[in-house]
Formats: C-alpha cells, sequence, structure tokens
C-alpha cells in the first residue's frame, strides 16, 4: 500500500520547507534499539491497539522502527476524499481502562475535531473528544515504593478519552541551550504540582527553529487514549508513581505494551506552584519529552525548583503559559513554545464518525471479563502475609505475578515461593536478560522443589551457596550420566527437559547451586556434541 | 457516429446545439412525445445483440465529446482515446466469446472532478490541486468499474464544489448546452452540461446543498440526490462532510436509477455510509405500455407551499403547477404542504457548510501534497500556499466558517444553525409521514447569465433556497425536466421531488407505487410528455 501511494503522490508530497524529503540516512537514528523477541511482542500488541481511525478496514497497520513514511495510507496521509474509520477495539481498550480507572462511562459519547495548523497534523485538525469524554471522575489507587517512604496514594483521574495520534517530526540535531539554573533550596516555599498525567501524545520537536526537519507520518491517525490526572501529585516520585502504575494497569489489561520508549506511552506534565500561604495556585507550565519513569520524576523536581527559584527572587511574572521541553542530556527544562493567549482550537462534532453509544450490557460484558488488576492483587498478596516490599515486586509484572500465582496453586508455600522469584530467579532473568516467560522453569516444578524443601528431601535451609563452577560440572555430569534417556530426549528436542535437569542438580546439591552457573555449565553440557 | 436507431433520442434538443453547433448533426431528432429511454439499457442491448460494437459506440461518443468541448469547456480532463478504446475493445472480445459483462458495460461515465480517479487528476476545481493524481478510486469510481464502466474524463465544477455556476472552477468555465451565453448551474455544472449535451451517457456529481439537483434543472437533464449515507463518500473530496452525497446524472429517470443502483450500498471505508439494504431500483421501473389508466392511484403528493411563492419566477411556478396537476391526472392525491421553517434552511446551510469545510480544507496546507508556495517560515509556507492555490468564494467560506466556529461566536452561529437543522429534519418528517413525496421547483429560476452573479454573492446564495434543506435534513431528491422558461424556445425548468429517506422506504413499499422518487421512473416521464404536448 505505502509503495503504492509513494508512486501515485507526485514527487513532492513529503517536501517541507525548507526542502525536506525523506532521507534514509537519517532513519537508523530513529529505529528500534530492541531485541528480535521483543520486536515480535510489541507488534502483537500494537495490532490492538493500531485499529485506528482508518483501520477496521486496515491497510496500513503502525510498526514502531518502521522506515519513516513507509506504514501510511490515504487516510493517514490525510489526502483530499480520505475517511477515517473508527475501530472498535478502540472503544473496547478505552472501556476496559476506564472500568479500570474506577471512572463512570458516558453511554454516549461523540468525536469532536481539535483544529491546528502544525506540519504533523496531516489533515490540519485531530480527531479528539472535547467536551464529552467516554469516561471520567475515576481514581487510581498506588502503593509508594519502601524506598521511597512506602505509603498508599488514591489520585483521581479527571477523564480518558480516545483521539487519534499526529505524525512525528524528527529532527536532525539538537539544539543548543544556555539557560543555567542553579540549585536552590525550596524547601522555604510550599509548593503544589498540577500534575495532568496523560498516556501519548507527544510531538518530538527542538527549540532550536533554524535546522531542517522531516516529517514521519507512520504514526499518523494511530488511535490512543488521553487520559488525564486531578492535580494530586506533590512530588516528581509521587508523578512517577502513578505513571509505573498506569503502565501496569494497560499492561495487566493488554491495551498497550506500555513503551515509553517507542512512545506506546506518553506523558505531560503540568506543574504550578504556589507560595506559602498563598491560596492560588501559579501559572501552569507544561512539560513535554518524558520518555521514561525517571525522566518524569526528575523533570518534575527540576521545574519545581526552577519555578520556586523564580518565586523567591520575586520573579514569579517570568513564570507564564509555555510548553517546556525536558532534555535529558542537560536535565532541564527550556522553553518549546510560548502560549500567546488561549489557543482557540474550534472544536467542533466530527461529522465523519458516527456517535460512540455504549450498551450497559456491552459494558458489563467487558467489566466481567477484565483480569485482576494491580491494586486487588496487590491487596490479596498483602492478605496473603507478603510484605510490601514483596507485593509490590510480584505484582509490577503481569507475567510474574501470573508465575507466582501458578506457582503457589501447586501448594507451594507463599513466602518461599516469593523469595524464589524475587532471589534467585530473579537474579537469573537479570543475568541471561530473559523474561520470566523465557526460562524454563515451570511454575510446577518450582512447586514441587519447594514441596522438596519443605518436606526435607532436600535441605530445607538453603546454606552456602556452591559457585565454584569445577564443582558444579562434577554434579551436572553425574546428573546426565545417571539421566541418558532424559539426555536423549533433550538432545532429539525436548528443550524443556532443562528444567528437569536443574531440578535433579538442584536436588543433588541441596538447592546449593548458584543458578545462573548452574544453568551456564548445564546448557553448555547439554548442547555439547555428544 | 451513431445511426439515428441507436440514438437515444433527445425530448428537446438543447436550443445551442441545433442550431449553433448541431445545425448540420443528423442525430437530433425533433421533439419527441415519449420520455427519453434509457442510454444504458438501449445500448446494452445492442451491444449484446452485436448490432453495434463498444468501439464504434465509443468512438463515436468520444467524437461527440470532442466536438462539442470548445463550446461548453465541461471536462477538465478527457481520457485519451486510446484508453478508451481499449477498454471498449475488451468489452467486444468479452461479448464476441460469450462471456459474462458487467451490469454497466459499455457505459461512457464522467466523473465530477471532485471524485478521486487513480489514472487522471482530480483537483476539485481547484489551483491548490493543481495536477494531483490520487493514488486511489473513490468507493463510487471503482464500483462503476467493476461494474465494466468506462470512466471517459473528468468534468468541471465551482472550486471544492462551492458554488452555483462552474464560474468559481480556477480552470475555466462551462457554458450551458441550451444556450451558450448561459451557466450551467453549479457546482456539477460539468457533469450536467456534458450529460445533456450527450458528451456521455451519465454524470457522477456530487451535491452538498443541491450541486447535482439545481444544475439538472438549469440543463435540462435528470439529477438524483440520494439519501445521506446510501453512497459512500470515500474519495469524495470533503466541502461539508455532514451534508455532501455523491449523486447521479442521466438523460433519463431510469439511467439515474441503474446509476444509483451501481454506487450505493455500505463501505468500510465511509463510517457514515448505510447497512440499509440496496433496492434494486431498475426492477421495479413499469414500462408504459403496461400501465393503467390512473398509474399513480394512491400515492400522496404534498406541494411545498413556501416555494411556489415569492422570489420564485412565474414561469417556474407554472411550469411546476401544471407538472403537478398532471400528477393528479394520473392518479395522485395532490395537496399543499406547509414547512413554515423552509426559509431558515439557507442560513443555516450556510454557518454549517461553511464551518466544514473551513476545517475540511486544513489539509490544503502545501506540506503533503498540491501546489506549494516556498516560505522562508512555515507559516508562511501555509499562507502563501493556500493564498495562491485557493479562489475566492473558498477563502471567503473558509473564513465565514472559521468565524462560526470561534471561541465565543460558536454558540450564536454553528450551535443555533444545528438547531435549525433538526427543526428542518422534523418539519420534513412530519411533512413525509402525510405524504409519499414532496414537491418544490428545483431552483427559483431558470439558467442565467454567464456573469450575472458572479460579483453578488448573496443572490447566487439565494438561488439555493430550494435544494439546502433537504440536504440538511439528509432526505433523497429527484430532479427532472418539467417544462421550459417563455415557451419551447426557452431554458429548461426542472421539478425537485423529494422522498423519504431510506429508513422509512421499507415501511411505505409494501404499495407498487413506492413512494420512493426513483422507484417511479418512467411512470413520472409522463410528465415530460404532457409538457411537450401542450
Amino acid at each position: 500500500m505505502a509503495l503504492t501511494l509513494l508512486r501515485g503522490i507526485h514527487s513532492n508530497c513529503f517536501r517541507l520547507y525548507p526542502a525536506v524529503y525523506v532521507a534514509r540516512k537519517h532513519v537508523r537514528h530513529f529505529r528500534v534499539r530492541s531485541s528480535q523477541g521483543q520486536t515480535a511482542m510489541q507488534e502483537k500488541q500494537q495490532t490492538q491497539l493500531k485499529a485506528s481511525p482508518k483501520s477496521e478496514s486496515a491497510n496500513c497497520p503502525y510498526n514502531y522502527g518502521a522506515h519513516p513514511n513507509t506504514s501510511v495510507c490515504p487516510v493517514c496521509m490525510g489526502l483530499p476524499g480520505a475517511l477515517p474509520v473508527l475501530n472498535s477495539k478502540v472503544i473496547e481498550s478505552a472501556v476496559k481502562v476506564g472500568l479500570a480507572l474506577n471512572c463512570k462511562l458516558s453511554l454516549s459519547s461523540k468525536f469532536d475535531r481539535k483544529q491546528y495548523f502544525y506540519p504533523d497534523l496531516p489533515k490540519g485538525y485531530q480527531i479528539s473528544q472535547f467536551d464529552i469524554p467516554i469516561a471520567a471522575g475515576g481514581y487510581l489507587d498506588v502503593d509508594l515504593p519502601v524506598e521511597f517512604g512506602g505509603g498508599h496514594r488514591k489520585f483521581g483521574v479527571t477523564r480518558v478519552h480516545m483521539e487519534e495520534d499526529a505524525g512525528k517530526l524528527l529532527h536532525t540535531d539538537n539544539g543548543s541551550f544556555s539557560q543555567e539554573i542553579k540549585t536552590f533550596p525550596y524547601s522555604s516555599l510550599s509548593y503544589q504540582i498540577y500534575c495532568a498525567f496523560i498516556i501519548t501524545f507527544t510531538v518530538l520537536f527542538t527549540p532550536n527553529q533554524d535546522h531542517h526537519f522531516h516529517v514521519d507520518l507512520n504514526r499518523a491517525g494511530v488511535p490512543l487514549l488521553e487520559i488525564v490526572s486531578e492535580p494530586d501529585m506533590r512530588t516528581g516520585t509521587e508523578a512517577a508513581e502513578y505513571a509505573a502504575e498506569l503502565q501496569r494497569l494497560v499492561r495487566y489489561l493488554g491495551v498497550s505494551n506500555g513503551n515509553m520508549q517507542e512512545g506506546s506511552l506518553r506523558c505531560d506534565v503540568n506543574i504550578s506552584v504556589r507560595p506559602h500561604g498563598q491560596e492560588e495556585f501559579g501559572t501552569k507550565v507544561e512539560i513535554k519529552n518524558l520518555n521514561s519513569f525517571s525522566s518524569v520524576s526528575r523533570a518534575i523536581d527540576y521545574e519545581i525548583l526552577r519555578q520556586a527559584q523564580l518565586h523567591s527572587q520575586g520573579q514569579a511574572d517570568q513564570i507564564v503559559q509555555e510548553t517546556r521541553l525536558w532534555e535529558e542530556g542537560a536535565q532541564k527544562t527550556f522553553t518549546m513554545r510560548k502560549k500567546e493567549g488561549l489557543a482557540d482550537y474550534r472544536y467542533f462534532p466530527e461529522p465523519d464518525l458516527p456517535g460512540v453509544n455504549l450498551s450497559e450490557e456491552y459494558i458489563s460484558n467487558i467489566r466481567d471479563s477484565l483480569p485482576e488488576l494491580p491494586e486487588t492483587k496487590r491487596r490479596r498478596y498483602e492478605n496473603m502475609g507478603l510484605n510490601m516490599q514483596d507485593v509490590l515486586f510480584l505484582v509490577n509484572d503481569i507475567n510474574v505475578a501470573a508465575f507466582f500465582d501458578a506457582t503457589i496453586a501447586t501448594g507451594a508455600d507463599v513466602k518461599l515461593a516469593a523469595n524464589w522469584i524475587m532471589g534467585d530467579i530473579a537474579a537469573y532473568m537479570n543475568n541471561e536478560k530473559l523474561s520470566i516467560d523465557d526460562i524454563k522453569l515451570t511454575p510446577q516444578e518450582l512447586g514441587e522443589l519447594i514441596a522438596s524443601i519443605k518436606d526435607g528431601t532436600i535441605n530445607g535451609k538453603i546454606g552456602k551457596e556452591i559457585a565454584d563452577p569445577s564443582e558444579i560440572e562434577k554434579i551436572v555430569d553425574k546428573v546426565l550420566a545417571n539421566n541418558p534417556k532424559q539426555l536423549e530426549q533433550y538432545r532429539g528436542g525436548k528443550t524443556k527437559l532443562q528444567g528437569f535437569f536443574a531440578g535433579q542438580i538442584m536436588k543433588e546439591t541441596k538447592g546449593k547451586a548458584n543458578p545462573a552457573l548452574l544453568n551456564k555449565i548445564l546448557l553448555e553440557k547439554l548442547n555439547a556434541k555428544p | 457516429m451513431l445511426s439515428s436507431a441507436e440514438t437515444p433520442r433527445l425530448l428537446r434538443s438543447p436550443a445551442a446545439l441545433t442550431f449553433k453547433c448541431l445545425h448540420t448533426s443528423p442525430i437530433l431528432t425533433p421533439a419527441s412525445t415519449s420520455p427519453s429511454p434509457s442510454q444504458i439499457l438501449t445500448n446494452r442491448k445492442a451491444l449484446l445483440s452485436r448490432q453495434t460494437s463498444a468501439v464504434d459506440l465509443a468512438k463515436s461518443l468520444l467524437h461527440r465529446l470532442r466536438r462539442y468541448e470548445p463550446q461548453l469547456s465541461s471536462f477538465l480532463y478527457v481520457s485519451p482515446d486510446d484508453i478508451v478504446l481499449k477498454q471498449a475493445e475488451e468489452l467486444d472480445n468479452r461479448i464476441k466469446n460469450n462471456e459474462e459483462v458487467g451490469p454497466l458495460a459499455g457505459v461512457f461515465v464522467g466523473v465530477k472532478d471532485n471524485i478521486c480517479t487513480r489514472d487522471m487528476p482530480s483537483t476539485a476545481g481547484s489551483r491548490i490541486l493543481e495536477n494531483y493524481r490520487p493514488p486511489f478510486d473513490a468507493t463510487a469510481v471503482r464500483k462503476l468499474r467493476e461494474m465494466g464502466a468506462i470512466v471517459v474524463g473528468k468534468t468541471n465544477m465551482d472550486e471544492f464544489g462551492m458554488g452555483s455556476t462552474t464560474e468559481g472552477s480556477a480552470y475555466q468555465v462551462t457554458a450551458n448546452p441550451w444556450d451558450l451565453s448561459r451557466v450551467p448551474g453549479g457546482s456539477s455544472g460539468g457533469s450536467a452540461a456534458a450529460v445533456s449535451a450527450r458528451q456521455c451517457m451519465v454524470a457522477l456529481g456530487s451535491d452538498t446543498g443541491g450541486s447535482v439537483r439545481q444544475p439538472a434543472s438549469f440543463c435540462g437533464v435528470v439529477g438524483l440526490k440520494p439519501t445521506y449515507g446510501r453512497v459512500s463518500r470515500y474519495g469524495l473530496v470533503a466541502y461539508a462532510s455532514s451534508l455532501d452525497v455523491i449523486g447521479c446524472f442521466g438523460s433519463s429517470v431510469a439511467d439515474a436509477g441503474i446509476l444509483l443502483n451501481a454506487i450505493s450500498g455500505f463501505d468500510n471505508f465511509d463510517a457514515t455510509s448505510s447497512k440499509q439494504e440496496v433496492p434494486d431500483y431498475a426492477s421495479q421501473f413499469v414500462p408504459l405500455d403496461y400501465m393503467e389508466s390512473k398509474p399513480l392511484k394512491g400515492l400522496r403528493v404534498g406541494v411545498i407551499h413556501e416555494t411556489l411563492g415569492n422570489g420564485v419566477d412565474s414561469e417556474v411556478v407554472s411550469s411546476v403547477r401544471s407538472a403537478v396537476s398532471h400528477l393528479e391526472e394520473l392518479g395522485c392525491t395532490v395537496s399543499e404542504v406547509s414547512l413554515p421553517s423552509f426559509s431558515l434552511g439557507l442560513p443555516a446551510y450556510y454557518i454549517l457548510a461553511s464551518s466544514e469545510s473551513s476545517s475540511n480544507l486544513s489539509r490544503y496546507d502545501g506540506v503533503r501534497y498540491g501546489n506549494q508556495v516556498f516560505g522562508e517560515e512555515l507559516k508562511s509556507l501555509y499562507g502563501d500556499s493556500r493564498a495562491e492555490g485557493l479562489g475566492s468564494e473558498v477563502k471567503m467560506r473558509i473564513l465565514m466558517g472559521t468565524y462560526a466556529l470561534s471561541a465565543g461566536y460558536y454558540d450564536a452561529y454553528y450551535k443555533r444553525a444545528q438547531q435549525v437543522r433538526t427543526i428542518i429534519r422534523n418539519s420534513f418528517k412530519d411533512a413525509l409521514d402525510k405524504n409519499d413525496i414532496l414537491i418544490s421547483p428545483a431552483a427559483p429560476s431558470v439558467a442565467y447569465k454567464i456573469g450575472e452573479k458572479k460579483n453578488d454573492p448573496l443572490a447566487m446564495y439565494a438561488g439555493d433556497i430550494m435544494t439546502v434543506n433537504v440536504n440538511l435534513a439528509g432526505l433523497p431528491a429527484l430532479v427532472l425536466p418539467c417544462g421550459f422558461d417563455g415557451g419551447s424556445a426557452g431554458m429548461p425548468v426542472g421539478i425537485q421531488m423529494i422522498g423519504a429517506a431510506f429508513d422509512e422506504q421499507h415501511n411505505l413499499s409494501r404499495d407498487v407505487r413506492s413512494p420512493c422518487p426513483w422507484v417511479l421512473v418512467e411512470n413520472l416521464s409522463f410528465v415530460r410528455e404532457r409538457v411537450t404536448e401542450s
């Protein structure tokens, strides 16, 4: 499709002043850095959310990392005569997220056009939801990590609405910055952050207007959800934890891969500060280009500092309504564009899309199909007697939680299962850069192992670790020699048996073998030519 | 050149062509008393019985097209002869080999230039899309081609459909075949003129506020505006999305009906297209010979009171009234209905259409395609590209629409116009509950002189009074010739018949003499017969 299109449109179709064309050499710069395995996973999940307004009849799936303008069709290019089509999957995702955020759903909402000119906006307007979002008035429960002082927070969610993504501006070099902010003790001011946390919508842009930029329309028209929070966060950490919980939520729900690097989850923050004793908040400033939770946290702390400093110097009037960009390299925010007065987006109902009507039955079907959500899981694990650190670790990744649940379903001791997963297994995963789905150990095997330890078959006290390769090698050789049949099966392709051998070795060493070392040696031996 | 036996006969030939261009042509017969037969059906019969070949048909049509084009300027682009002839040749081979041919095989279609065609430029009559070639066919065009139709060219139009005279084209002014000094109407003036002069058999147009019906009336052909959503808008360059529909031109009601049948139906690419089943309009045509003396008995016809009063030319009123009395003779129950909200339609229409167009035309920014003017910065790239590429009428409507949607004015203009739209929709619904069809003139006057209203946009807008309400209500309407202004030497007058939206059609069609206007096809041709007799 894309190729046809490129042929079909006359030659200057991607031109943007000054004389911009799609230069392949710049492309590499923006390509994926992830491994093959991860890419495959991303595609699956993106297909779910990419759906796109163009797309029930989709002919241009969005693949993160594809060459610029190779995943485009008449719809995302904004060609004359092209029309948007809404994918019902998008509505389903929105309802899921709305329910998971404890929102009230609008049984009848609609789409609107938000109008402005920008090179990454092919139609000159963005299809969004203006006055009637699909969901509103919810909240999100967050348990703060123990290292940040812990505690439970409830952050309000103002609204969840559906909209389409714009394209992406790719810039060729970084602008230079001269602004300096010195560290300033802001304890003398009480401040408040208005943190509007938003899934997606970030335009990559550089403050330096002088150089060329390119437009990549691959993601134009991709559907997304925007989630706006209440101004309930007080520190960068709180905002980052809120963001992390949202990521967890969308992954649990399966509506997005939530990857911030890829832009599947994007975050803009609005911050305003008020001096101690002042009732009203100051001017709010928007920060974009936050590509990780740590940049969310650091950008907010930086911006609080900057605003607090201006207040203390009597220069509060220099805090203006503007969009600032977080520069990771400089660890600072810089002015991207100042907002002159209130932008008039001339919203009006989108005539190309019918209204969105939800039936009570549709909603309750989706509600019934929701998985156990992170907050519920945390409370359940807590009630099992796990401490908050364990709970947060296990719930963080839905696959780890599922592994844990499957392990305790075999009757394994809760605390031991948690310890194994958080200790040896996590260390192994970390060393080998594997996810829990990639390791050969099954929850059943872990359950058996734990049971063996508990009933004394192997030593319950996992004592000093055997970390001497030659000692482990000896045991591995012994186990392989004792199980020739399994070895043959393994070499015949039944690689799952690796877990069996690992279990045997653990049994032999009474669980003391260093797992990473064990697996390394075991694999070498298993895969060695007989 | 066709022999007269195969030629669709004109009820009355367009005067201009008869006297100024066609005086030597043997193909035009004098005024006939029988209604125009279907060109599509006649040609199909001739092709399948091998009386004529598609190549011969194509040659004579192209010859005719090119011959009148210098006087009419109805086409912005004509397909090269060899491409048309190649398609005709393929069709001949299929017929020769007794292979199946599509229902529109050998039908030569003109397509309005705002409907995308992958092999021809699609400029919507605007400089900003000069030489723009879309990479895809509009759904309507794709369907026509799949059924064997041959697209002969792209017809002229007011830029982006904004105008009622076709003078608003950035490229050329089209003349009315009945009088070359007059406008063909608009915005689908090129399509109407081309069908009227038989430069093509049928044509596609688009109707946002009357752009099919008013030129059909001005050029003395049949124009059909389908229910909103009946035909996919995918590939129709948007003017006002909630009002736009692709419509049909034909020299007979049958042709317009057959064309509609071909392009109708739900489309995955247009979320506003309807899943309502498409009836086979053609199968419901009743040949004249089989009709009883009062074939329209029981049909309830409501004449819209507000459309026959002040501001409407007396000749137009009398033509429509005599057509109505003929309908009565054919068995219709005629009554007068009042739509008090009728006059509100015009201002509401111009606010809504301008508002939507201000948004729809934002995409012409010179960035991805179309006319681009280099600028030192982004703002001047946008500004200069649009200043140079868009015409004055288009700019005026963009400004009006931008104003109407601006913060602080939205409630007073856009929102209020939407409320008026609801009132109009409801009043039509009430009137159509009591009547099967509603009748009005298609335009308050016949075709006027080129240049006459060019500098008076309000006078031009006022001419849309008869048609805009139907778009606001989303209803189907058929326009067909019902007489002439100033006797048989004058310009054609069109009558407009408004039906209920397809949603209601099924409830009402228990009667064979369905109220759906285009089902009356041959029946309504009686109107024309009587007109020529009188």
